[in-house]
């Protein structure tokens, strides 16, 4: 069945040659896997991720939303935990001080957040119809939400829904301000990745984010900022 | 603007690296070895590394287990190749996506350079990606007029420094920050975006003048190419994992993607990731987690590149797994923990071993994806002292050691079926002839006594013209004992 649907059409790209290849690399493999019993569906007998001792080390216990805090901030992010209600007032403040004017906001959160921001006389630039690359260049920067939070590593992850905007809003402008929900902070890898699978199914793309860009690629020494935001804040509303 | 690009003027980067052919390894590490700047830098990164992945390892309990995990599971995919190749196939297409196959490098340059051309485009942006350099990709499209413009910092200095990479993971690791800057003033201008005339060494203003000179690129560029760390059977989804976010820029910007990935790069399900998230960006930066991490299924409407291929490549790799004791090496998850952590890699360095791969899992992987042909590739597999801090280091527990003796038999066995006799075969075919018989034994060990006799005072014999030169050029031959085992034992008896 699976071969069925994979059939190269006439109006694929490279054409025959492509087929002949695919050919030849499944025959190479199927040859050389002659020493492994065959059968239908491969066997998941090993010792696989579902075995592995889950929670452990810090994010076992306790305040799994401060070893957020402070793993994310360890990175070189500003980190500050509010209660709901004044979140987004901070977040303008946040942008004000640091001389921010204009923003992007994805349409998903422009009831959320729209009015503190607007009160703080920042100027809000809808992505739609998309910006273009040179324009979302000049943006002082954007404001967006989040899937999950980890805290095991202080990363968040965005699916790249409504009120988070598509991948380039949050990658060319320079400033990059995430609101993050108490409930989104999960313990470690294993449960954000069961989080996210049904982003994953849905087809959506995933940013995994740690911190403001960075390199160690002179001398090793760790520079803050290279082609992604060189700045990260991250507001969490509990 | 663009200087470049003229009518009758090539689009290639001035700073296309062109590799010189490579020396066999002893004779290469000796070049490398001349050089205290790079012994100076390789100290200070493979031991600042070092420390950092130890830490992490320290504070992650469940290590072990996670290493297993990845083990099995790079097993189970690998055992099953056929079947979760099929069935990434089918995903990717199901989600917009376009797969090519390649059996050879050759086969994936033609076809990402005719991907190329279809768009109109002459000029690539690309992420660092082991496997476009394993084919040299690079150079396969500057023959087709096409210029890559590579766009991770350290293969930005590697490139604009026509030079090729050092290491897997930090390839401008032999330069240090004098030279980047030499580099960057001196080739920027000639190739986009010049550097400001007045750029110091620090490291800080270094990458902001690589920002300025890569943004326009990635601003303008139509088509994208990458590699994959992982691609996710279950669902198609490709995984890139970096740390400046020139990846992402590559990955959304263009309207095309094009990304060749090794066939071994599958993992069964995205569950699987679960394991490989925690394990590579500390085994590999020594960092809990890595700035950035892509995760991207097929074409994703309105948001990123909306033609999206994959080059499937097996460039060798089928062959490693037809040989079962060899499939391990394909576990591998380019993390570079080995290298660093590799007594010979820290002296020498990368470009000793005259391959994108170096280190222990360089001298594994080279001479099966290369061959065995030349005496270059042969060297390879005995630039090691079976120390096995690798094996310790390795996240999905690769026997490197193990594979490092399989492919110096295999460099063995190579060099006894070659018509032309070697000094080593010689010298083996010789001790063969002495341990066969009893009085053969005799014979030699009266002509060693002698020899032990002569020598005198000495304890150790040093260089010795050719053929022994062979041997007493990097050791010392010891003194052979002035009485053997039997004529001592002779005068016990009596």
């Amino acid at each position: 069945m699976v071969e069925e649907a994979t059939v190269m059409s006439p109006d694929q790209p490279t054409g025959q040659a492509d087929a002949a290849s695919r050919q030849r690399v499944l025959a190479t493999i199927t040859g050389a896997l002659s020493d492994v019993s065959p059968g239908p569906e491969p066997e998941r007998t090993e010792t696989t991720a579902e075995k592995i001792s889950r929670p452990a080390g810090p994010a076992a216990s306790g305040d799994v939303i401060g070893l957020f805090a402070e793993r994310c901030a360890d990175y070189g992010a500003t980190v500050v935990r509010l209660s709901s209600g004044r979140a987004t007032a901070e977040a303008a403040r946040m942008l004000v001080d640091r001389g921010v004017r204009r923003i992007a906001l994805p349409a998903g959160l422009l009831a959320e957040a729209g009015p503190a921001l607007t009160n703080s006389g920042i100027e809000i630039v809808k992505d739609d119809p998309p910006l273009a690359s040179a324009e979302l260049d000049q943006l002082d920067g954007v404001v967006t939400a989040c899937r999950v939070a980890i805290a095991e590593t202080g990363t968040l992850v965005l699916d790249h829904s409504v009120n988070q905007g598509r991948r380039a809003l949050t990658l060319v402008p320079d400033l990059h301000l995430c609101l993050v929900r108490g409930n989104q902070v999960v313990p470690d890898v294993p449960q954000a990745i069961s989080r996210l699978y049904p982003s994953i199914l849905a087809g959506l793309p995933l940013t995994w984010v740690s911190g403001p860009s960075a390199t160690v690629d002179i001398e090793l020494t760790r520079v803050e900022g290279v082609h992604g935001p060189r700045t990260l804040l991250v507001v969490i509303a509990e | 603007m663009n200087p470049r690009i003229g009518p009758d003027q090539p689009a290639v980067p001035t700073g296309s690296a062109k590799p010189a052919p490579a020396l066999p390894f002893p004779a290469a590490a000796r070049r490398e070895l001349a050089n205290p700047q790079l012994r100076a830098n390789l100290r200070k990164a493979t031991s600042t590394i070092q420390a950092k992945r130890a830490l992490r390892q320290a504070e992650t309990p469940d290590w072990q287990e996670l290493r297993s995990a990845a083990a099995a599971i790079k097993d189970r995919t690998l055992r099953h190749l056929d079947h979760y190749l099929l069935q990434a196939e089918a995903a990717l297409i199901e989600a917009g996506a376009q797969v090519h196959w390649a059996a050879t490098a050759d086969e994936a340059n033609a076809i990402v350079t005719t991907l190329v051309k279809r768009t109109g485009a002459d000029e690539v942006v690309k992420v660092k990606s082991m496997a476009t350099q394993e084919i040299d990709l690079n150079e396969a499209l500057a023959k087709a007029g096409i210029a890559a413009w590579e766009t991770d910092l350290a293969e930005l200095i590697v490139q604009l420094g026509h030079d090729t990479p050092s290491h897997i993971l930090v390839p401008a690791i032999h330069r240090n920050r004098a030279e980047v800057r030499e580099i960057f003033l001196a080739e920027m201008r000639l190739n986009g975006a010049p550097a400001p005339p007045d750029l110091t060494n620090d490291p800080q203003e270094l990458a902001a003048a690589a920002r300025v000179h890569l943004r326009e690129k990635f601003l303008r560029a139509k088509v994208g190419i990458s590699g994959g760390n992982f691609l996710v059977a279950e669902t198609g989804t490709l995984v890139i994992v970096e740390s400046e976010g020139n990846g992402r820029m590559c990955l959304t910007l263009p309207q095309t993607l094009i990304s060749v990935v090794g066939i071994e790069k599958l993992v069964p399900t995205f569950q699987d990731l679960e394991v490989f998230m925690r394990l590579l960006p500390r085994s590999s930066t020594g960092e809990r987690m890595n700035p950035y991490t892509s995760m991207w299924t097929g074409v994703t409407p309105g948001d990123g590149p909306q033609e999206v291929h994959v080059v499937l490549i097996d460039a060798g790799r089928g062959k490693a797994l037809a040989e079962p004791t060899a499939r391990p090496m394909l576990r591998c998850i380019r993390c570079s923990a080995c290298m660093n952590a590799c007594p010979v890699y820290q002296k020498v360095g990368g470009h000793a071993y005259g391959s994108v791969y170096p280190g222990p899992i360089g001298i594994v992987l080279t001479p099966q994806l290369r061959g065995f042909g030349a005496a270059q590739t042969r060297s390879l597999p005995f630039a090691c002292t079976l120390c096995a801090a690798c094996a310790d280091v390795c996240p999905v527990k690769i026997p490197l050691p193990d594979l490092i003796v399989h492919q110096r038999n295999k460099a063995a066995r190579h060099k006894q079926r070659e018509p032309r006799p070697h000094l080593e075969t010689l010298a083996i075919a010789g001790a063969g002839w002495a341990f066969r018989r009893g009085w053969h034994l005799g014979l030699v060990g009266r002509l060693t006594s002698l020899a032990g006799r002569l020598a005198g005072s000495r304890t150790a014999i040093g260089p010795l013209p050719w053929p022994a030169s062979a041997w007493t050029r990097a050791r010392d031959l010891p003194v052979p004992a002035r009485r053997t085992f039997r004529q001592w034992w002779k005068k016990q008896q009596s």
